[in-house]
């Protein structure tokens, strides 16, 4: 089933216009049941299970199940993302549970400021060099 | 869903940049400054949204391109080489060297912007092979698009971008490139953006050839399954010459959910083998001779690594292992003490857990389902399907003009990464012959492609309008799949079973099944000859002919129609040419059965156009 999204936790992002699910998969799969008010997966096995949708969910009402046609039932791989770190929760078939936790960004969301800090050279607009640099390259040999 | 209800929506603009991935975020980040200082707009359309949109939407947990040129670690000359030999002698110096003088520049930007980097205990960065870098790289897409929307918001009112966008079609004038039309994913809009210069950075293209899995796994394509082809397409319908169409890549991944190697081979050390445990890299060392000089330079090309794993599954020597175990042992191995020893095993288990997690999470998964835990037990490696993807070790794309100052005679026409269209530009999956660019090298490439659309874009400050019946007549045939469906699906009960039409999906199914079968994909071992290859060729003609006949119920299905043309026309291109190429060169990725040596006269680019006044296809051959 890839990504699949558990009934009871599923608010339909409280009807908006769309739902997060819907914003983020780079596929286009995710979609919302109107009348119901749940969002699902409408082509499975077209599904990168890229987890975009499962981090996304503000009620981590989805999940992912293995691509049945390889993967023995009974694992859930889960994250809980925040906006500096990620921490995986990783249940084996056995039950054996491992948890990760990693870096995934030192700024805060929306900080950025494109040059950060380097200043761009004096080249032309047909010269080799680019934006912020020598600055941000620590060398000028493309200058030769 | 009727077609007659679409509105249209004309947008202008200077440059247009197609795309939402890497290369398309590094020529916003670039093209916005120099548009800035010379007073020109710019516009990015994404098919998805960008924060997760492209090749790196799951995250990475390398960069795989970064050569440490202020430290004076490695030379631009370094990196050609490697690279040339890597793609057995067929790449464009120029373009490898262009991009290699400016990527470590894109990989500090990107550790300013907030990408976690691994530093060593003097602050260096942690190398994972010569070329590549660790990076915690979950959010690594999100932190680039970022900083490309932050850049393109400094332009004020001449910077935007549109998400959920699928564009189709190029706007030509004459021998011009004058913008892209598309529709909305989302609501019944067909949009036409008006351009003076046009940046194709669509992506590689996936799907083309048929999956080993074909369930639900149909989807865990190591590269990802929307990636469609938009990019080749789109240079190829706008008459552009094409290089490298037939260097597809064949990645050796973890077996099924085709999780990274890299980090095992490279940073731990790890051997494969096959089930008896012998590493065919040395038991088969005197093949690499045969394919010599490349075969027998350090490091083998992956194309010939690839070869020698197939060699041995054709024997039944299968199955291949990634001898994960034994790497964990003998790194644990080397630390005496045992407190240390233990802390190093839990450290390496955490590497190696984030490997998958930061970019190939299914692995995980499948690992996790199988109850594998990689310091115990070795896991089956193989080779998966074949992918377009030049920004990695294939090359195929767009031929592109090279910069002044580094390219040969009659490889640099005025504009760096512009195609043999006036005012068309490539980067990342969508220029070929400058292989192993990557995530930082694609957009680097996008910078220089963006910088010098911007020069066009001042150089060229006529406006051409395109012809509005040109535009009604594109607008009628991108819809016409919602009109064939419309007008026939009430004839039977099951809306996908009509003599009247085809759906995309059972389209690309075929598709696939050709291109398999006859151009060698995974089931054939790779292997194809020239009377299976014209045998496929005459197959696909009639797939252009069922192709006018594609229904779709909803926007969803009418993008998928597209992308099945889209994958169409790379397909074709791409059997041409191995057509063409009388030889095996990159026996690991595929091998002509009727031409099973490497030939001194095709150390050369096999080219191809598609002439848009004639429709045919022409054959080009061009000296390195």
């Amino acid at each position: 089933m890839p990504s699949f999204v558990i009934t009871e936790k599923c608010d339909g992002c409280r009807a908006q216009d769309r739902t997060a699910c819907q914003y983020v998969c780079p596929n286009d799969l995710m979609v919302l049941d109107k009348e119901r008010n749940k969002a699902f997966n409408r082509a499975v096995d077209m599904c990168w299970e890229c987890y975009s949708c499962v981090k996304i969910c503000p009620t981590q009402a989805i999940e992912v199940r293995g691509y049945a046609d390889f993967m023995p039932l009974g694992a859930v791989v889960q994250p809980l993302r925040s906006s500096d770190s990620i921490m995986w929760a990783v249940r084996f078939r056995n039950k054996m549970v491992k948890r990760f936790k990693f870096p995934i960004r030192t700024t805060p969301e929306g900080s950025i400021v494109p040059d950060a800090g380097f200043s761009t050279g004096t080249e032309g607009l047909k010269e080799p060099g680019l934006r912020t640099e020598p600055g941000s390259l620590g060398t000028d040999l493309y200058r030769k | 869903m009727n077609a007659e209800i679409f509105k249209t929506e004309v947008i202008e603009t200077d440059l247009l940049i197609l795309g939402g991935g890497m290369a398309a975020c590094g020529a916003a980040f670039e093209a916005a400054y120099w548009a800035k200082k010379y007073n020109q707009r710019v516009t990015l359309v994404d098919k998805a949204a960008m924060e997760r949109s492209g090749a790196v939407a799951m995250g990475l947990s390398a960069i795989n391109l970064y050569l440490g040129l202020k430290n004076g670690r490695n030379s631009v000359e370094d990196y050609v080489n490697y690279v040339r030999n890597d793609l057995m002698g067929i790449a464009r110096a120029d373009l490898v060297a262009n991009i290699a003088r400016h990527v470590d520049s894109t990989v500090h930007l990107f550790e300013k912007w907030g990408l976690p980097i691994w530093k060593d205990e003097e602050g260096n960065y942690v190398n994972e092979g010569r070329w590549q870098i660790m990076i915690h790289g979950e959010s690594y897409k999100n932190i680039v698009s970022e900083a490309a929307k932050s850049a393109l918001k400094e332009l004020g009112a001449n910077g935007s971008y549109y998400e959920r966008i699928f564009i189709t079609e190029p706007l030509m004038e004459g021998d011009r490139c004058v913008g892209a039309v598309g529709f909305s994913v989302r609501e019944s809009t067909f949009y036409v953006f008006k351009a003076k210069a046009v940046l194709d950075a669509m992506g590689g293209a996936v799907h083309i050839f048929r999956p080993r899995s074909v369930g639900e796994g149909l989807g865990r394509s190591w590269y990802p399954p929307f990636n469609s082809g938009a990019s080749a397409y789109f240079t190829l319908k706008s008459g552009a010459e094409m290089t490298c169409q037939e260097v597809r890549f064949v990645p050796v991944r973890f077996k099924d959910a085709y999780g990274p190697v890299g980090a095992w081979f490279l940073l731990f050390k790890s051997k494969a083998t096959n089930a008896r445990g012998e590493d065919y890299m040395e038991t088969r060392a005197a093949e690499l001779e045969k394919w010599a000089p490349y075969g027998t330079a350090k490091p083998t090309p992956a194309n010939l690594r690839n070869y020698l794993m197939l060699l041995e599954l054709e024997e039944g020597n299968g199955p291949i292992y990634m001898r994960t175990d034994e790497a964990i042992r003998e790194l644990v191995a080397q630390i005496p003490d045992p407190k240390e020893s233990k802390r190093k095993l839990r450290e390496l288990e955490s590497e190696a857990w984030e490997d998958f997690l930061d970019m190939t999470i299914s692995q995980a998964l499948n690992w996790a389902s199988h109850n594998v835990m990689p310091e115990e037990t070795p896991s089956e490696i193989s080779a998966c399907e074949p992918y377009f993807i030049s920004s990695h070790s294939g090359a195929s794309g767009a031929w592109v003009s090279g910069p002044s100052d580094l390219a040969d005679d009659g490889n640099s026409w005025g504009y760096d990464n512009m195609t043999t269209i006036q005012g068309l530009f490539a980067a990342g999956d969508a220029s070929g012959a400058s292989s192993h660019k990557f995530s930082s090298g694609s957009f680097t490439e996008g910078r220089i492609a963006g910088k010098a659309a911007i020069a066009f874009c001042v150089d060229h400050p006529e406006a051409l309008s395109p012809d509005e019946e040109r535009i009604s007549a594109l607008k009628e045939r991108v819809l016409q799949p919602l009109k064939t469906f419309e007008s026939h699906h009430g004839y039977t009960e099951d809306e996908d079973v009509n003599p009247h039409y085809i759906k995309p999906k059972m389209f690309m199914f075929r598709l696939q099944k050709i291109m398999d079968e006859y151009a060698g994909g995974a089931s054939v071992g790779f292997r194809t000859s020239e009377p299976l290859l014209k045998k496929g060729l005459e197959y696909l003609q009639f797939m252009h002919e069922d192709a006018e006949k594609l229904a779709a119920a909803d926007l969803n299905e009418l993008m998928r129609c597209w992308e099945n043309i889209h994958r169409l026309w790379q397909a074709e291109s791409h059997l041409r040419t191995v057509l063409f190429r009388e030889e095996t060169r990159w026996p690991g990725y595929y091998f002509r059965t009727d031409h099973p040596a490497m030939k001194e006269d095709w150390e050369a680019f096999a080219n191809c156009r598609w002439d848009p006044e004639t429709g045919e296809w022409n054959m080009i051959k061009r000296n390195l």
